[in-house]
């Protein structure tokens, strides 16, 4: 079986990090864009059309908030894998480190 | 006690060693690092001195032992067995180093190298003397077949031959051996224009690679066999082979001899190997048994080297039996120092102690602040602008915090603030690891000894967030926001109609309802929404900036009325520190106070007719109080008060102290016989001695005047003095205005930080959230992978030195100025940790 690891010591130090990172500033942000923060409203996809058309206002711009919330929350998800592959890439390295002294 | 304020008492002492247990003595003064020796010799160049042999002799056994470990990091390259196992140098001592046994060590190590080349030499001749005849079998064996007629090959019978050859009167010639298979083309044309085809050449290559001797790399070699005839072409062709450095070897005549020779070659190549084998264990041998001990070594000749080089700076007193060295040493650790000089005596075994003496004296000390691991971060950077005076006000530890709160008005995210803190906590959390202790990189050791720094820094930056309310650019509506839009449509100041057709609209704080208080803590979480947010913060940090500056400042003038009392400088106290601080606060003190009452005084309901506070200030130097409306009933009157205060505080700063000084030193001359007859009181010169000394150390001599002299009546320079006074003034007048204005950086980096971090946001993140495609959430992967990055480098790493570097300059030139001198020198002890180590260098320890 062909080694499995593909990236150095620091590279795999960086991806856990920024993974960390990435988990629990996404998963805040799919909190806030579920609670919908007024904060946040430049960040939300809508155009004039979804106001101006809106029959139940304002649902239509809720509906958009929950869409960006899990979108958050999907792409924390990822990173949580990103995360989990970067430990086994530490773990990996520091068995190489074992073998070679 | 309060080292960490002023720094350590210091005195200087004499110490009395006896020659046998001096050595021994300042062995255990390197090993506490207690005190600083002063050169007693300085007259003396470093070959005169008296223990220039030892060192020589000391340098001497440094050259042999680096020699060894480079011989030793070679050898056991090869085998590596045992070459891990040395990390760190062991204070054990397994053998006492002595020059003679390194010698001996050294000529063996050459001795056994030299022998092993020799066989190696020797073996490559061998190996290549079987191959040239292996393969010129090849080439009798193969032109067997083909016979010329001139030149028939000896074959076995030799007679016959050699009668056929004197038929035609020459003698047929042989000269085989090795040539680099570079060389071999040259050499074959050179060989035909020579001797143009009186020569026959063959050759084969060989295919194994042979070491070269000389270079130790693999070559790839080529046998030839020249067959000539005629001795005259013989002899050039022998020039030739010499120009080329071909390894001759002699052909044998017949098949016999050539079977002898090459079983003869092949016992001895055997019992060469056997020999280079039985040669390498030994060396090894050797090798271990040095390498126990080498690093011992190398560090006991270090301090051999070192305590010799003290040794050098002591002299000898009258009766030459006694050493005699001075040294710089804390007040608090004479007893330490008596106990190590007992120590020392009891070691070399000698009958009559050491002793320390403290003696009196008019120079002035090393500085020494005792720090430890969290302080040292900050000394640093206080000493990295100057070392304090003795026993001066240091500025430490005000700036543990002043320094991180400063980096924080300017920094102030929270989310940033998050980020650097856990940095530091990781590098405070793993302080002891090795492996990031001890790493070379530059960049990292300087990031590593700050760590405190930065920790202090993140913690403080979490704070200013909350107060600026910024979070990577997003507001953090914690406790819900005072403003509420809902009022202007209840008010029926909007309509419905309104929205649509404005783009902006201004939410008015007088209609009941819309302000509802302020927030709790920090800014309101609408300003993000605000489009006029720029306008409303940049008038609220400009102030702020100007507060904290003008606090800043006083707290430096106050600061120096510490060393003004510390050193008896009363006068100082009244003529220097109460004009400065009279004219600092009554012009921008009077500042802060006006942005005060603007604040508290001035409602929403008022704000149409709210003063400018700049053109009032404006205005009271203009002594036109009549062109606007009163802040306050009586405000003209006491704006020109608080001005002909400060103006008239600058001739005060400027001639009040030469003046007094001068009336001081010239006008007591009557008062001198008085004076003189106390001292005749005082009937030995070592009680006036003591008395100065005792004054010394309480500082009354540390002054800007000559003190050097011995009498009372010292010489007073008018005109120098005054000359610095007016230095003064006018440095610190101008410097006023200056250093209030500049710290309105605190609130241009806070604006440039925020205006980054929004753009990064808006640039970046927005990108990867707006995406409404179904694959868009796999785009905001990457697009926060990218977010984090540009985080780290332009706001943390670019933003955060900015910050810091803007924050010391403050802090270096506006705090200190108001009281620092830092002119002093360090306090260098004599340690053996603080030797430098030169193997370290060449990454051999």
């Amino acid at each position: 079986m062909p080694s499995l690891l593909f990236c150095g010591p620091k590279m795999a130090a960086c991806g856990i990090v920024i993974s960390i990172w990435g988990v629990i500033m996404l998963a805040m942000l799919g909190i806030f864009f579920s609670a919908k923060s007024a904060v946040l409203i430049e960040d939300v996809p809508f155009t004039e059309e979804d106001i101006r058309k809106d029959t139940n206002p304002p649902q239509n711009i809720y509906s958009l908030y929950n869409q960006v919330g899990i979108n958050c929350f999907i792409a924390a998800g990822i990173y949580v894998a990103v995360g989990a592959v970067s430990l086994c890439q530490v773990r990996l390295n520091k068995r190489q480190e074992y073998m070679v002294t | 006690m309060c080292s960490l304020l002023r720094g350590e008492e210091m005195c200087l002492a004499q110490l009395f060693l006896q020659s046998g247990s001096a050595y021994d003595c300042i062995n255990e003064l390197g090993e506490l690092g207690l005190v600083e020796f002063r050169d007693l010799n300085p007259g003396v160049n470093a070959f005169q001195r008296k223990h220039v042999n030892e060192i020589k002799k000391c340098e001497e056994m440094e050259r042999i032992l680096g020699k060894d470990i480079l011989i030793f990091n070679i050898h056991m390259c090869y085998h590596h067995n045992y070459y891990c196992s040395y990390v760190h140098y062991h204070w054990v001592y397994v053998c006492v180093c002595s020059q003679e046994q390194l010698q001996r060590l050294e000529v063996e190590l050459g001795e056994v190298t030299r022998n092993k080349e020799k066989l190696q030499r020797n073996l490559l001749e061998l190996t290549e003397y079987t191959h040239m005849l292996r393969t010129t079998r090849n080439f009798v064996q193969r032109t067997s077949e083909v016979s010329y007629e001139e030149f028939p090959f000896l074959e076995k019978d030799t007679l016959m031959d050699y009668s056929s050859m004197q038929r035609l009167g020459a003698k047929l010639g042989f000269i085989s051996g090795l040539i680099q298979r570079t060389k071999i083309e040259a050499f074959e044309r050179m060989l035909w224009r020579v001797c143009k085809g009186y020569t026959i050449l063959s050759y084969a290559e060989v295919e194994e690679y042979l070491e070269d001797p000389d270079t130790g790399e693999p070559t790839k070699s080529v046998v030839f066999l020249i067959s000539y005839w005629g001795d005259q072409i013989g002899q050039k062709v022998k020039k030739i082979c010499d120009c080329y450095h071909c390894h001759l070897y002699p052909y044998p005549s017949s098949n016999e001899e050539r079977t002898d020779v090459v079983e003869g070659l092949r016992t001895r190549i055997q019992d060469l190997h056997t020999v280079l084998h039985r040669t390498d264990d030994y060396l090894k041998q050797v090798l271990m048994k040095a390498s126990e001990s080498v690093y011992t070594w190398v560090i006991q000749v270090k301090k051999m080297k070192a305590i010799y080089f003290i040794l050098n700076l002591c002299s000898f007193d009258v009766t030459n039996k006694c050493l005699i060295a001075e040294v710089w040493c804390p007040v608090n650790d004479i007893p330490t120092l008596r106990r190590a000089l007992e120590e020392g005596s009891r070691k070399s075994g000698a009958t009559v102690p050491s002793f320390v003496n403290r003696i009196p004296t008019n120079d002035t000390p090393p500085t020494l602040i005792r720090t430890n691991k969290f302080t040292s971060g900050f000394q640093n950077i206080v000493d990295a602008y100057g070392v304090g005076n003795y026993r001066e006000v240091n500025p430490a530890p005000f700036t543990i915090i002043t320094f991180p709160f400063l980096f924080a008005v300017m920094f102030g995210d929270l989310g940033h603030g998050v980020i650097m803190a856990l940095f530091a906590l990781w590098m405070v959390l793993y302080e002891n690891n090795r492996k990031l202790k001890n790493t070379r990189n530059e960049i990292w050791n300087t990031f590593f000894e700050g760590r405190y720094i930065i920790l202090m820094m993140g913690l403080f930056s979490i704070y200013t967030g909350l107060i600026y309310n910024d979070c990577f650019s997003k507001s953090l509506n914690i406790f819900g926001s005072g403003w509420s839009v809902k009022a202007m449509f209840e008010a029926k100041v909007w309509k419905d109609a309104d929205i649509r057709g404005n783009r902006v609209l201004t939410l008015d704080p007088n209609v009941t309802g819309v302000f509802r208080g302020p927030y709790p803590l920090g800014i309101d979480p609408i300003w993000n929404l605000a489009s006029n947010r720029l306008t409303f913060l940049n008038s609220y940090k400009m102030k702020m900036s100007v507060i904290l500056g003008v606090i800043h400042m006083s707290f430096g003038v106050i600061l120096s009325t510490y060393n003004y009392l510390h050193f008896r400088k009363k006068h100082s106290l009244y003529l220097v520190f109460l004009p400065e601080l009279l004219f600092l606060l009554c012009l921008f003190g009077y500042l802060v106070f006006m942005i005060f009452y603007k604040w508290l005084v001035f409602t929403a309901k008022d704000s149409r007719l709210a003063p400018s506070i700049l053109i009032h200030f404006i205005n009271m130097f203009l002594m036109q109080g009549d062109g606007v409306q009163p802040l306050y009933p009586g405000q003209t009157g006491l704006q020109v008060f608080l001005v002909v205060i400060a103006v008239l505080s600058v001739p005060v700063l400027l001639l009040g102290k030469p003046v007094y000084l001068y009336w001081l030193h010239n006008g007591s001359h009557r008062l001198g016989m008085y004076r003189g007859y106390e001292r005749v009181r005082r009937n030995s010169e070592e009680e006036l001695y003591l008395m100065r000394a005792h004054d010394m150390e309480e500082g009354s001599s540390h002054s800007d005047l000559s003190t050097s002299g011995e009498r009372q009546t010292e010489e007073f320079d008018f005109a120098d003095e005054f000359l610095h006074q007016a230095i003064h003034t006018i440095e610190y007048c101008l410097g006023c205005v200056s250093n209030t204005a500049s710290y309105l950086r605190l609130w241009a980096l806070s604006l440039a930080h925020a205006q980054l971090s929004e753009v990064l946001w808006t640039m970046v993140m927005r990108v990867g959230l707006r995406m409404d495609t179904s694959l868009g959430v796999f785009f905001l992967v990457p697009v926060f992978g990218l977010f984090a990055v540009l985080t780290v480098s332009i706001l943390l790493v670019m933003e955060g030195l900015s910050a810091f570097l803007h924050a010391l300059r403050l802090h270096w030139v506006e705090f200190q100025n108001k009281f620092y001198s830092g002119t002093g020198v360090k306090f260098c002890p004599f340690s053996f940790s603080l030797l430098p180590s030169s193997f370290e260098h060449d990454g051999l320890l």
